[in-house]
């Protein structure tokens, strides 16, 4: 695992692979966590569960689809590895705020 | 309750912010008994998962005002602490412990006259209504069961 992961993709990589068949040293920063990962709708939302948990925050999944389907971001803005760990330290700067 | 239609619940006690209370009695005979067991009646345990899971459900539909359905999706610690037969009052209640986006988590625990029957973590997650006939179903059911600003 490379040295400059940024600890809360070090986090987000053990819950998902706590919560899915995913082995952690696949996860890498580049790893998407669908099409790269198979992760599939339930092991998301038990992923999703336990990043709220862990993070005291809560992942707008919905509003991040919509906006995905819409056009208006693509799929890697949140679900490759190393944006949703930035996405999630901003959810995490946002409620601290 | 009538095990073979998947009708749980009886009535709505209460539905208070995060909570919901609800009373159901199991039926003195059914079907369900003929196998599971014959000579010794007993609720199956996933009936009562599916008992936990109904009370969630009237929970996320009264707080959300029947904008969206919920679905079951996972159940986890699922624990059985007493058998339950025919006849048997129960209770259940459900309580919010996280509301995610597009999910909801809930405690939810029946109880038999003060004893522990069985008690689950379950995730349910909401959609639209896939179909307007399920909706009137459940806005009928709403009617049937007392849910609190639905009450006939």
């Amino acid at each position: 695992m490379a040295a400059d992961n940024s600890p809360t993709f070090d986090k987000v990589a053990d819950i998902i692979a706590g919560n899915s068949e995913v082995s952690r040293d696949s996860i890498t920063p580049e790893s998407h966590v669908t099409e790269d990962l198979g992760i599939d709708s339930l092991d998301f939302l038990d992923i999703v569960f336990a990043i709220d948990k862990a993070f005291g925050i809560k992942v707008p999944v919905e509003k991040w689809t919509q906006e995905v389907n819409a056009g208006e971001k693509p799929a890697e803005h949140y679900f490759v590895m190393k944006n949703l760990a930035a996405r999630i330290d901003e959810l995490v700067a946002a409620k601290s705020a | 309750m009538r095990l073979e239609y998947f009708q749980m619940i009886d009535r709505v006690v209460s539905l208070e912010g995060d909570a919901i209370r609800v009373e159901s009695r199991v039926p003195e005979a059914s079907p369900v008994f003929e196998g599971h067991f014959p000579g010794h009646p007993l609720v199956p345990g996933v009936l009562l998962v599916e008992t936990m899971a109904q009370a969630s459900g009237w929970l996320i539909l009264g707080r959300n005002g029947f904008a969206r359905m919920p679905f079951l999706m996972s159940v986890k610690e699922a624990k059985f602490r007493n058998f339950v037969g025919p006849d048997a009052p129960l209770e259940v209640t459900a309580k919010v412990t996280h509301d995610g986006s597009g999910y909801t988590v809930t405690e939810a625990r029946v109880t038999s006259e003060g004893k522990r029957i069985a008690d689950a973590e379950i995730l349910l997650r909401s959609m639209e209504f896939p179909h307007p006939d399920l909706e009137a179903a459940m806005r009928a059911n709403a009617v049937r069961i007392g849910l609190p600003g639905y009450a006939a």
